[in-house]
């Protein structure tokens, strides 16, 4: 993974003492709320419904061991013992205290972290897919392209007071795994007829209020223009995007208003006086950066005798051959495996873990994973290149670490924001809805059958919980101070990206699970052979699952 | 916008503000240096050309430079409002100004902006920094040296720093 050079941590360094003198005055009264909010949005501080929020960046999901013991340190010493994983790969202290941030934030600046623009109306975390450098489909290692935009993007200059927040994803891979589709800029790693790499430039994707799917501008952009032609973009958006409506200020309703094609044109016609500028990468900087991410000492394996020991293993232990089947999955290092730790057991806030299974992943990331841990959008956490006769030992140590739920893809693999509990946005709770739905869909062979099914709650149409996008979609909303309950059907967030569409008319929180065990019945009796919950969708239309779901009481 | 603080920034020191900003629905023009509004610098060069004083231009941050980038050459002192301080639109105008039109004077900002962006601004060419409101100009200097370097081109640096460190 990338490491820091003097450059690096000098600016992360003098970030945390500008943070400290600036909440400093605050605190004396020299600056204003107004004034404030944005400085520490841009340091990842909100202000929540019962305390202060501290998001820490985890730029492309990527984490040392170090660095994860230090989020532990951090959770007890300054929080409450536990931390929360973001849909932006990104890390939630749910109680730090607002005096105390510029120390949290010299701790995280120790191992080489930040909370830099994790908020606020400016260039966000880029991320990517969580088996980024392993992944059997992989056309190029987007991280070495993530990391060269985090650099460019942090405090630059010009585009720190955009109109609204902006997101960046990256591609590398046949499959999308980072939904970049839904991204202010999806960027989708291509190679050329020459071999060469480039981009394909997608803009204007997002969820939110007004969901769109990205679109198109540029087929092939060469590697090395990658950070002017993003200049271009950012600088086309601070100038004209709408900052008089806060819900008409991302860039989708730019794209939209314009056009996508004279959103191009705007686009190449700026980018026609920044192209061959100084800022226009060199080999030598891009092999610089991929020199950080390079494989780890691989052994030579015998495959053979490897599969016939896993076999035997799960042939001994159903549940360590369930979890062999959804939570771990084949790289493209023979031998090696990449296995998804699930942070969805019933009963847990989705994404949540203890400060003690902070230091429980780390151990097992360097025991098991070349000390690297990968966040995913999904809420989940990845250790890459394990061993495959390490499996067993590993599932062991996660299991008893209640790590090792082997519910991954599953419809108990829920994606959840933080909702009414936490949040002051939300119009509803989310958590004790995933929380019931997980315990009515306790039995796992049901489960297993289902097979891959996305099922996504937000509490509000902010859309943090990407309900836009689940297979199935859960999505709060306020009827008259009551929280009610809309389902959609049909979302899914890969390169054939579909927003979901609604059922019909919102259900209240007693009638939610009720609900969506008539659309998994629904499901079951329609199905084809190995047929998907969302392929049965798309044959079959959404008449059945909804005549099932509100057909009147029998 | 405050049409004539007492002093304000320049270069990095307090300078005495010899400036009158003028704004759209001012009836007649005062004596002495005056900043007016574009699309009056624009529509008005005979009457202005014969100003007691020297003539400098201010830009509101939805405008569109490309229209005044040749008349305004000749300006000594470029102002930029800032109708509010997250309205980021200026930074790109500056930019603009130094990078593509080649602006060598005075870029002053001017409205509703905080010390908290002098850095920023100043890298995006900003080098003259004019408050609304009366605060101690030299503690907000110190702003200017939040940070030693920085990843990215910008007018106050052309090369990235991959270029000149890595």
């Amino acid at each position: 993974m990338y490491i820091y050079d003097q450059y690096d941590q000098k600016l992360v360094d003098e970030r945390v003492e500008q943070y400290r003198e600036q909440t400093k005055r605050y605190l004396d009264g020299q600056i204003s709320e107004e004034q404030f909010l944005p400085l520490r949005l841009q340091n990842g501080l909100y202000v929540q419904r019962l305390a202060p929020m501290l998001r820490i960046a985890v730029p492309y999901g990527l984490m040392s061991s170090r660095q994860v013991r230090k989020i532990a340190d951090i959770s007890r010493t300054y929080d409450k013992g536990y931390v929360h994983f973001t849909t932006r790969q990104n890390i939630q202290l749910n109680w730090p205290v607002l005096e105390e941030v510029p120390d949290i934030l010299a701790k995280l600046a120790s191992v080489e972290m930040h909370a830099i623009q994790t908020s606020g109306n400016c260039i966000r975390n880029t991320t990517t897919d969580q088996f980024a450098g392993v992944a059997c489909d992989e056309i190029e290692d987007p991280r070495p392209w993530c990391e060269i935009i985090r650099q460019w993007s942090t405090l630059h200059p010009e585009f720190a007071f955009l109109p609204r927040k902006f997101k960046i994803a990256v591609c590398g891979s046949e499959e999308d795994r980072a939904a970049f589709l839904l991204h202010d800029i999806g960027l989708q790693l291509v190679k050329n007829a020459s071999g060469e790499t480039g981009f394909h430039v997608y803009v204007g994707g997002g969820l939110g209020r007004t969901p769109v799917i990205a679109s198109s501008i540029r087929e092939f952009l060469p590697k090395q223009h990658l950070l002017t032609y993003l200049d271009a973009i950012l600088r086309v958006y601070n100038r004209y995007g709408n900052r008089d409506n806060k819900y008409k200020a991302r860039i989708k309703i730019l794209v939209r208003a314009w056009t996508p094609e004279v959103f191009a044109q705007r686009v190449e016609a700026e980018w026609e006086h920044l192209k061959n500028a100084p800022a226009t990468l060199t080999s030598q900087e891009i092999e610089r950066v991929k020199g950080f991410f390079t494989a780890p000492d691989y052994q030579a394996v015998d495959s053979v005798a490897l599969e016939a020991e896993l076999s035997s293993q799960a042939a001994a232990h159903k549940a360590f051959s369930r979890w062999l089947d959804r939570n771990v999955r084949a790289q493209k290092q023979a031998g090696y495996a990449a296995v998804t730790l699930s942070l969805k057991p019933a009963g847990v806030a989705p994404g949540d873990v203890t400060d003690r299974q902070l230091e429980i992943i780390a151990d097992l990331a360097d025991r098991f994973s070349f000390g690297e841990i990968r966040t995913t959008h999904n809420q989940n956490i990845v250790l890459a290149d394990v061993h495959k006769s390490e499996l067993f030992e590993l599932w062991q140590q996660a299991k008893s670490a209640g790590l090792a739920t082997p519910n991954v893809g599953t419809i108990n693999d829920m994606i959840c924001c933080p909702g009414g509990d936490y949040c002051s946005l939300a119009n509803a709770k989310s958590i004790p809805v995933a929380e019931a739905i997980q315990r009515k869909f306790d039995d796992l062979d049901y489960v297993y059958d289902l097979g891959d099914l996305e099922l996504n709650i937000s509490g509000c149409m902010n859309a943090c919980g990407h309900h836009h996008i689940g297979h199935i979609g859960i999505l709060g909303v306020d009827k008259k101070g009551e929280e009610w309950y809309q389902i959609q059907l049909g979302g899914s967030a890969n390169k054939n990206a579909a927003l979901g569409k609604v059922l019909g008319r919102s259900l209240s929180r007693d009638a939610v699970v009720d609900g969506i065990e008539k659309l998994l019945d629904v499901y079951v009796e329609n199905r084809l052979d190995q047929e998907s919950f969302l392929a049965t969708y798309q044959r079959i239309g959404i008449e059945k699952f909804k005549e099932r779901v509100y057909a009147p009481a029998s | 916008m405050h049409p004539h603080p007492k002093h304000y920034l320049k270069d990095g020191q307090i300078v005495t503000n010899n400036w009158q900003l003028v704004t759209a629905d001012t009836a007649q023009l005062p004596s002495g240096n005056i900043l007016v509004p574009a699309a009056y610098w624009q529509a008005n060069q005979q009457q202005l050309a014969d100003h007691s004083g020297e003539v400098g231009v201010w830009i509101d941050s939805h405008e569109e430079i490309e229209a005044f980038s040749s008349s305004i050459a000749a300006a000594p002192v470029i102002a930029i409002n800032f109708p509010k301080f997250v309205d980021g639109r200026g930074f790109s105008l500056a930019r603009l100004l130094r990078e593509r039109f080649g602006y060598i004077g005075e870029i002053r900002a001017v409205g509703h902006f905080i010390r908290d962006q002098l850095f920023m601004m100043q890298r995006c060419g900003f080098n003259a920094f004019q408050f609304d409101s009366e605060i101690d100009l030299a503690a907000a200097s110190q702003s200017l040296n939040d940070f030693s370097d920085s990843y990215q081109v910008a007018v106050d640096q052309p090369e990235p720093l991959f270029r000149r460190h890595r």
